[in-house]
């Protein structure tokens, strides 16, 4: 359990309201669930709303209560329930993964590197205001381990100096590639994998090649041994 | 090694083209209709003599799971959700699936869809994978667009397939805690029974699959169930997934016969142990939920669901995570004890009170300051909590520290004298 609570009354803003494009695709969301269950799209409202202002304010929260006719603590509980919903204002968020399969593979490095050109501590706006970094749990791309996401990005393969290096990119407003950093494709071995060679699955002959066959209807049982 | 016409997803890697022309290369969709032909009862058969266990970590068999959603429909419509909600540590093989090779996924959804007889489908994606996400959304139009499925499509089941998304919770991967998720609630899990196939999602008859259980069966049901179970070892059949990360020299994942030895495993596709295969001291076999395994059990044991089981371990989701002998074992499951006080939703007081309990000690045996009696103690709590709540997340948080004391007693006994001895300095 983390315990999650909206921002302070002060930083809080006015009012929220979806932009027209966001508000047009939010009914397209709610349309996906049968009649009366919309409060299926919450998690989708306001993570459209994140997107949209960068964080989960207390009116957002309001609004898509009332857009999704939900009681507000019901919205709100889904609000501080799940982590990925930031409720203060972040900046460009780094989250470095530091779970087991990651710590393995050297995310001490990463997390020093942003203690060190973000701020010393964690969810913490830089000096500068446009940078953030948060230990976060398991990302799922252990195999590239250690990995940070930004945005919707996946940053895999790094460690120390690529992480120093793709913050002073990002800095100076220059791209970073996504996915892994070490010349790999995904998640195969570095340097190739050694199946996954034979042409023939990716030459179409393949089609045609397997028939299901139904199973033979149900024999009389017989005594286990027996051909 | 298993050989690559015996392989399923042949484009873990991305190097193809994953749209939905390229997938119809590689097989997928190839005369799906005559899958559905076949009809429930057989599909369900099929599944059931291939030997599928499912791949989302307790290895229940997928054609069984299946069997128990009601024959008829009556007046409450019946639903497939696939569990997309990736989290267990380790584990990366379902976002493999979703960016590379979707459309495995996308049919499977249509062919297990019209076993159980339900005309919607929901695939719960984890939130952090949003490309993922986008990649498997652009099949799913694909598939729309090809009128493989949707109203009236070409294969002759009316089926709609939705992706949905969460935002940052572990415990959704449990399927009741996702059900709640999906309808629009906290992830906190249900009691069970109801079991899903009776009161699933909306109160509706539901099964949850894995995404790789999924999205194996259409290639299961063309190519028929006796060469699916001819693979592996009985009752472990078939091909697996599997994610190798941690102190290996080429991590990775790759699919592979159920039953290959963790050794060959490693050696075959990851370039061996960091330092040689000598250099190893414990591997976690199947995700953090599992407890870890000395050296001495590593160089004999097959990965499947029952060879790990007798060495009270399990296949998990088949994530190996690898730790060589530079390892501070203890603080590796210590990562473990507070990823699981992190991730507890909060309804059961053992999980929610134990999880804390169990990282805060962790944490002191990591320098070495406790006595010795609080090894017991602690393995005595984590037997106070298995079992003892409403999802397994409580089992899997006692899992790992009791793996440690089981195999790494010694070690935490040496941290202990050592922290006394410069203490009393």
């Amino acid at each position: 359990m983390s315990l999650r609570r909206l921002a302070p009354p002060e930083i809080q803003p006015a009012s929220f309201a979806f932009t027209g494009e966001n508000a047009e695709w939010a009914k397209a969301v709610i349309a996906k669930y049968p009649q009366g269950r919309q409060a299926s799209a919450v998690i989708s409202l306001l993570w459209r709303g994140q997107e949209q202002e960068g964080w989960v304010s207390h009116p957002m929260v309001e609004s898509v209560a009332k857009m999704l006719s939900m009681p507000f603590i019901r919205v709100l509980e889904v609000a501080t329930f799940y982590t990925m919903f930031n409720l203060e204002p972040v900046g460009t968020l780094i989250q470095v993964c530091t779970t087991t399969p990651c710590w393995l593979r050297g995310s001490d490095a990463v997390v020093a590197a942003c203690k060190k050109h973000i701020h010393p501590h964690e969810k913490t706006v830089s000096a500068d205001g446009k940078f953030s970094w948060m230990e976060v749990e398991c990302l799922g791309a252990c195999v590239n381990a250690p990995m940070l996401q930004i945005g919707n990005d996946f940053y895999e393969d790094i460690d120390g100096p690529i992480t120093e290096r793709m913050i002073a990119d990002l800095r100076a407003g220059k791209p970073v590639k996504p996915g892994p950093q070490n010349g790999r494709a995904s998640s195969e071995p570095l340097g190739g994998a050694a199946t996954l060679h034979d042409a023939s699955l990716y030459d179409g002959s393949i089609i045609g090649k397997y028939r299901p066959v139904a199973p033979a209807p149900a024999e009389p049982a017989k005594k286990p041994g027996t051909p | 090694m298993l050989a690559d016409k015996d392989r399923i997803f042949t484009n873990l890697y991305g190097l193809q083209d994953p749209g939905l022309e390229g997938a119809k290369k590689r097989g997928q969709w190839d005369n799906t209709k005559a899958i559905l032909e076949m009809g429930p009862e057989a599909i369900v058969d099929i599944m059931k003599k291939s030997g599928l266990r499912g791949r989302g970590g307790a290895g229940f068999p997928t054609g069984l799971k299946w069997s128990f959603m009601p024959k008829e429909v009556k007046e409450r419509p019946h639903y497939l959700v696939v569990n997309a909600d990736e989290s267990e540590p380790g584990t990366c093989k379902d976002r493999d699936i979703m960016r590379h090779d979707p459309h495995t996924l996308v049919e499977g959804c249509l062919v297990a869809s019209f076993a159980m007889r339900a005309h919607a489908c929901y695939i719960y994606v984890r939130g952090e994978f949003i490309r993922e996400r986008e990649a498997l959304q652009r099949a799913v139009d694909e598939a729309y667009e090809a009128r493989l499925i949707g109203k009236n499509n070409i294969n002759g089941w009316d089926f709609d397939l939705y992706v949905h998304h969460g935002a940052g919770a572990y415990i959704c991967g449990e399927e009741t805690a996702l059900l709640e998720s999906l309808e629009g609630k906290k992830g906190q899990p249900r009691l069970k029974p109801p079991f899903p196939a009776n009161m699933g999602l909306y109160g509706c008859p539901t099964t949850v699959n894995n995404v790789e259980s999924i999205a194996v069966a259409p290639t299961i049901l063309r190519r028929g169930a006796d060469w699916f179970a001819g693979m592996g070892r009985p009752n472990n059949s078939g091909t697996k997934l599997f994610c190798i990360s941690g102190h290996v020299n080429k991590p990775c994942n790759v699919e592979e016969e159920m039953g290959i030895s963790l050794r060959e495993l490693i050696d075959k596709h990851c370039g061996g142990v960091r330092g040689g295969w000598d250099n190893l001291l414990a591997v976690i076999p199947g995700g953090a939920s599992v407890p870890l395994l000395p050296k001495s059990i590593c160089d004999e044991v097959l990965m499947d669901f029952d060879s790990l089981k007798a060495v009270q371990s399990g296949l998990g989701t088949a994530a190996v995570i690898v730790m060589d002998k530079s390892t501070d074992v203890i603080k590796a499951i210590q990562r473990l004890a507070y990823f699981y006080k992190h991730e507890s939703c909060g309804q059961c007081t053992p999980c929610r009170e134990g999880t804390g309990w169990m990282w805060r000690v962790m944490t002191r045996l990591v320098k070495g300051e406790a006595k010795v009696s609080e090894i017991d103690l602690l393995q005595e709590v984590s037997k106070e909590i298995e079992g003892h709540t409403i999802c397994a997340l409580g089992d899997a948080a006692a899992w790992p520290i009791q793996g440690l004391i089981r195999h790494f007693r010694p070690e935490i006994e040496k941290r202990i004298a050592d922290y006394s001895k410069m203490a009393a300095e």
